[in-house]
């Protein structure tokens, strides 16, 4: 048998098909596309019955039906639930139209949360790391700390941060210390956890291995421990890093501060200023998305570059 | 003094588990020689790798003497004075085949550690794959690059705790050869953990059959066969009267059971 292979039609000769990569991941895209368009389509419906506190004698005074009511629930200065597409013209104007040092702009604010966020994520995690250390190499650190540990997680930080703030608010510190304080207090936890079972997953004949050259403990640490927690660490450092920009937020709320993200969440909520809550919430949101983003690339590139088939 | 590699007299090691006392080794009086390829072969449970892991101090013996190098276990680990193969390569799978066989080093804080790593990979045939990570190698490979890190620091005594037992047949025949191969270059002195008759005939100048529960050692085979050995020799009347008495030696020790 003789097998013809039709001739490849004109219209592929020119134009390549799409790329097996690229169609694999317009496939993984297709579901995140069909639930983002879902929860527009929700999120316009509801804005209806929200607003119709405040629309409601204006849409009958006009004369009512589906138009009108589209328009006035969709255009509110004040809304109880903002459209999308006002909360994204908001963003666009104090992101892309102020100016990015004046108190009006999105960017100063972000800048005033993230830097604190950054601080007290390094904070965090270095403690996180430090303590996983010494849990790993004495066992009554272990019994002495874990409980702590674990216990600091179960208080509510909107109750502690308050008290840490007025706390080191009186040492002295920099501002940015004492904020940053309650997001390291967040995240040196899942750190923690993280790098004591990394730093515990070597298997008995590693260890056994690094015994038979009378390696010492800071040597098991360097060669076989660290690097072995390393995928585990990264695992844990996206968590933390998306509560470190949560503690930073939450720590702006008792200080009555003037700037940052969640200055501008209690003063939208103090004016009625919906709009500018949302469009705080959404770029917080971004910036978190983009921080984990950015570990996700660094863990990629560091575990391809130690051998890890990715 | 005592010029032997390893000395034991009345060795014992007993254990607690969940259901009382194991004695995993009793009274083992035992000399290996420099230079001697010494198998030690048994049933499972039959404290061979206890026995292995007792002179790489790596267990603690209830009571009785164990000599390494004339020192006591725990000296000669701290002297380095033995590499130890496991059962599984355990190379860590971030280091690429290079630096895996050059951690020794690194710990040991030795020089050359370029030169030592391309001697040793080329003794076990592995020239040319110093930039692999392990998954790139096939297990036969990977337990191969394991002997050269337990050689990279040059000890004189090479413990091997079943380093093949996990590979077919066909490449346990060739790395068999090789370690021969490679025994015979280096000197060093060999004890290798096996349960396989052929294999512990094959390689070993001394064959240490044991039996379990209690681990104890219940025959001592010294080989006559050539130092120079090819897969074929397994055919010969010579090899097959060891291996017979070897069999023969594993029955005795479980008539009791079973």
């Amino acid at each position: 048998m003789v097998t013809v292979r039709p001739s490849p039609s004109p219209l592929l000769r020119n134009g390549s098909p799409p790329s097996p990569a690229l169609r694999e991941r317009m496939k993984k895209l297709i579901p995140l596309f069909t639930i983002t368009l879902a929860i527009f389509v929700l999120w316009y419906v509801a804005t209806i019955p929200m607003n119709s506190v405040l629309t409601s004698s204006k849409i009958a005074s006009a004369g009512g039906g589906l138009w009108n009511t589209l328009a006035f629930s969709w255009s509110e200065q004040r809304p109880v639930l903002p459209a999308p597409h006002q909360v994204l013209r908001e963003i666009w104007n104090t992101v892309f139209i102020v100016a990015p040092w004046s108190i009006k702009s999105l960017v100063f604010h972000l800048w005033i949360t993230l830097s604190s966020t950054l601080v007290g994520f390094i904070m965090g995690g270095l403690l996180g790391i430090a303590l996983a250390i010494g849990i790993v190499h004495a066992a009554s650190l272990e019994k002495s700390l874990m409980p702590w540990i674990i216990a600091s997680q179960t208080i509510p930080i909107l109750a502690i941060a308050p008290m840490l703030i007025v706390v080191l608010g009186k040492t002295g510190l920099p501002e940015i210390i004492t904020k940053a304080s309650i997001s390291a207090y967040l995240c040196f936890f899942p750190v923690a956890i993280g790098m004591v079972k990394g730093l515990r997953s070597p298997d008995v004949m590693q260890q056994d291995l690094m015994r038979t050259y009378n390696a010492s403990a800071a040597q098991v640490l360097w060669k076989l421990r660290l690097p072995a927690a390393l995928p585990f660490f990264f695992a844990s450092l996206k968590v933390s890093v998306a509560i470190a920009l949560t503690g930073a937020i939450v720590a702006e709320l008792p200080t009555g501060a003037v700037a940052g993200i969640g200055a501008r969440l209690l003063n939208g909520s103090y004016y009625g200023q919906t709009l500018q809550i949302w469009a705080a919430l959404f770029v917080a949101a971004f910036a978190a998305a983009t921080l984990v983003w950015l570990l996700s690339k660094l863990e990629q590139n560091s575990l391809k570059r130690m051998g890890a088939q990715l | 003094m005592d010029k032997s590699v390893i000395a034991t007299q009345d060795l014992c090691l007993t254990y607690q588990t969940g259901d009382g006392m194991v004695e995993a080794l009793s009274k083992i009086n035992l000399k290996i020689e420099e230079g001697e390829f010494v198998s030690l072969i048994g049933p499972s449970g039959c404290g061979k790798t206890t026995l292995l892991r007792a002179i790489a101090n790596l267990e603690t013996p209830s009571s009785g003497t164990l000599l390494v190098n004339g020192m006591g276990a725990e000296q000669a680990r701290l002297a380095r004075s033995y590499g130890y193969v496991f059962q599984a390569p355990a190379l860590l799978p971030w280091r690429k085949v290079k630096d895996n066989v050059a951690l020794p080093l690194e710990v040991m804080e030795l020089d050359d550690v370029q030169g030592r790593v391309a001697r040793n990979l080329e003794l076990v045939n592995l020239k040319g794959f110093e930039e692999k990570f392990p998954w790139q190698l096939s297990g036969g490979m990977q337990q191969r690059v394991s002997i050269a890190r337990a050689l990279a620091f040059d000890p004189q005594l090479l413990l091997m705790d079943e380093p093949f037992g996990a590979l077919d047949e066909i490449v346990r025949d060739k790395l068999n050869q090789q370690l021969l191969e490679l025994w015979a270059r280096t000197k060093k002195t060999i004890v290798f953990v096996t349960h396989s008759i052929p294999e512990a005939v094959f390689l070993s100048t001394k064959i240490i059959v044991m039996s379990p529960r209690p681990g104890r050692i219940i025959d001592m085979i010294e080989s006559d066969l050539p130092a120079k050995r090819t897969l074929e020799i397994r055919e010969t009347p010579a090899f097959l009267k060891i291996a017979h008495r070897v069999r023969e030696g594993l029955k005795a020790g479980h008539s009791y059971e079973d």
